[in-house]
């Protein structure tokens, strides 16, 4: 359920995992070589969940299990094109970002998530799409898309006329 | 058949030699060498750049301890996925180039498939057929293990590893890095049935596992504990931690134990860091035991990442004749079975 939206920013209530599932699969379908999602929120918010349905949203097939990435630093899926699934979450600093060599990934040719994203967002590029989940209780999750460039003003857009 | 076995996929570089596929003559691991780096609870630079550093080292202390020269070699084997690019393009270069100016053979080992064999170090292991449970920071996964390169997936987890649920609760706790062997020690000191975490069953006729729900209960529960002080009189943080990681085993045991049953082996191996874990042991060793099944678990250093482990998966694909050349590539995505 849609609570708000402008331009750049979109709020929504989800009521289960299963919604900030689909939820993410409908954001996944508008996606496109080169976009960068940041995933934000706390642990067990749902960052994962909602990666899940972008690479759902994205064509990765279904019979793929889309796993925390948090011990793996990057998964890699096939969907479209290339969907690079990684977290920062045990990264102590940029530093470590780059000495990984995980800029590589950032590149035009997929699409990436990122989780706990807000760690640097200085590294991220300017056309971030920002997904941040609130937790309500043990079920609901508030999803709110913000993003300050014309391309994810863009795709906050086409999101919101999905609901209309 | 002297095989050096070399792992730098996750955090740690590590480097064996072993002799014939079971008689392990050195196995080094970056943390044991680098005594001037210790580890004050902070979470290890996983950076390739670490393993640029060590691996010279790390391969020499080997060779030192197995009081053996290159030129005794008869292989190297080395990891090549599943992991961090950076991490295993250090590990197989430097294999690459050992093997390529030396005249070794080289072959190519699946980190994973080390950790199913992981076992067979030991002088205590199973006969085949047995299943396995992989469970670590970055894995939790039960095969059924028909031979060498014989293995089927039953099950896997859909979303946490164990190893990292583990880690994710001790940080919510706010406690140190790594997180298995702190919750383990201060579960000790705590109730495992004072909090009824709930346990991830799924559908009864699979073997996959889910933590992330129990990870958000812990998460919203301790939120609630901290802010309530009648609740911290009677709950203590080691009842949460030890009620957790009662909700951890049980899950593990039940879908470990019952995967025996269903294929009727004899044998339950767990292998992989969560291994290490003395509460799982001790419950996987009676659950097994009442269903006629025994259970055998590798000494802690080749629970945890280690080259013994990719040495002896080497010499078993090397006497088999596999051989790798100097174009392999490295694979962050690989499945043990495809």
């Amino acid at each position: 359920m849609i609570l708000f939206l402008k331009s750049n920013f979109l709020k929504y209530l989800t009521k289960s995992a299963n919604e900030t599932m689909a939820f993410g699969q409908l954001l996944g379908t508008h996606l496109t070589q080169g976009d960068m999602v940041a995933l934000v929120g706390e642990l067990g918010s749902g960052k994962t969940w909602f990666a899940k349905g972008l690479a759902l949203g994205l064509g990765v097939s279904p019979d793929v299990i889309i796993t925390s990435p948090s011990f793996s630093i990057v998964n890699e899926y096939e969907g479209r094109f290339p969907f690079y699934h990684m977290d920062l979450y045990r990264l102590g600093s940029v530093s470590d970002f780059q000495s990984a060599g995980l800029e590589y990934y950032l590149d035009e040719k997929g699409v990436v998530a990122m989780e706990w994203a807000d760690q640097w967002p200085d590294i991220l590029p300017i056309h971030t799409i920002w997904v941040k989940l609130v937790i309500l209780d043990e079920t609901r999750r508030h999803i709110i898309l913000t993003g300050e460039n014309p391309r994810s003003e863009e795709i906050i857009e086409s999101m919101g006329k999905e609901f209309k | 058949m002297n095989i050096l076995g070399i792992d730098t996929s996750c955090d740690d570089t590590s480097a064996a030699v072993i002799v014939d596929g079971h008689e392990v003559l050195s196995n080094v691991v970056n943390s044991q060498i680098r005594l001037h780096h210790p580890y004050g609870g902070v979470v290890p630079e996983l950076a390739s750049r670490e393993h640029v550093r060590n691996i010279v080292p790390v391969v020499h202390e080997a060779l030192a301890r197995a009081n053996l020269k290159i030129k005794n070699l008869d292989g190297v084997a080395v990891t090549v996925g599943p992991g961090l690019i950076g991490s295993l393009l250090v590990g197989l270069y430097y294999a690459k180039a050992l093997a390529y100016v030396n005249q070794i053979p080289l072959v190519a080992v699946n980190h994973l498939e080390g950790h199913i064999l992981s076992i067979l170090l030991e002088e205590n292991a199973p006969a085949f057929p047995f299943v396995v449970l992989t469970v670590s920071g970055g894995h939790t996964s039960i095969f059924y293990v028909k031979g060498f390169g014989e293995y089927k997936q039953m099950g896997q987890t859909l979303d946490d590893a164990a190893g990292e649920a583990f880690d994710k609760v001790a940080k919510i706790l706010g406690l140190g890095y790594p997180g298995g062997a702190i919750i383990e020690k201060m579960a000790q000191a705590g109730l495992k049935n004072k909090i009824p975490f709930p346990r991830a069953y799924l559908d009864p006729k699979t073997f996959d596992f889910s933590f992330s729900g129990l990870k958000t209960s812990v998460s919203l529960y301790v939120q609630t504990w901290r802010e309530n002080k009648e609740l911290q009189n009677s709950i203590q943080a080691e009842d949460i931690a030890a009620s957790f990681q009662e909700a951890v085993i049980d899950v593990l045991v039940e879908k470990a134990v019952r995967a025996g049953k269903q294929t009727g082996v004899d044998s339950i191996v767990v292998a992989g860091g969560v291994a290490c874990n003395h509460a799982l042991r001790t419950k996987l060793t009676q659950a097994a035991a009442k269903e006629g099944l025994s259970a055998f678990y590798p000494r802690p250093g080749y629970c945890t990442d280690n080259g013994a482990m990719i040495g002896l998966t080497g010499y078993y694909r090397m006497i088999r004749g596999e051989q790798a050349d100097m174009s392999i590539d490295v694979r962050s995505r690989f499945p043990v079975v495809e």
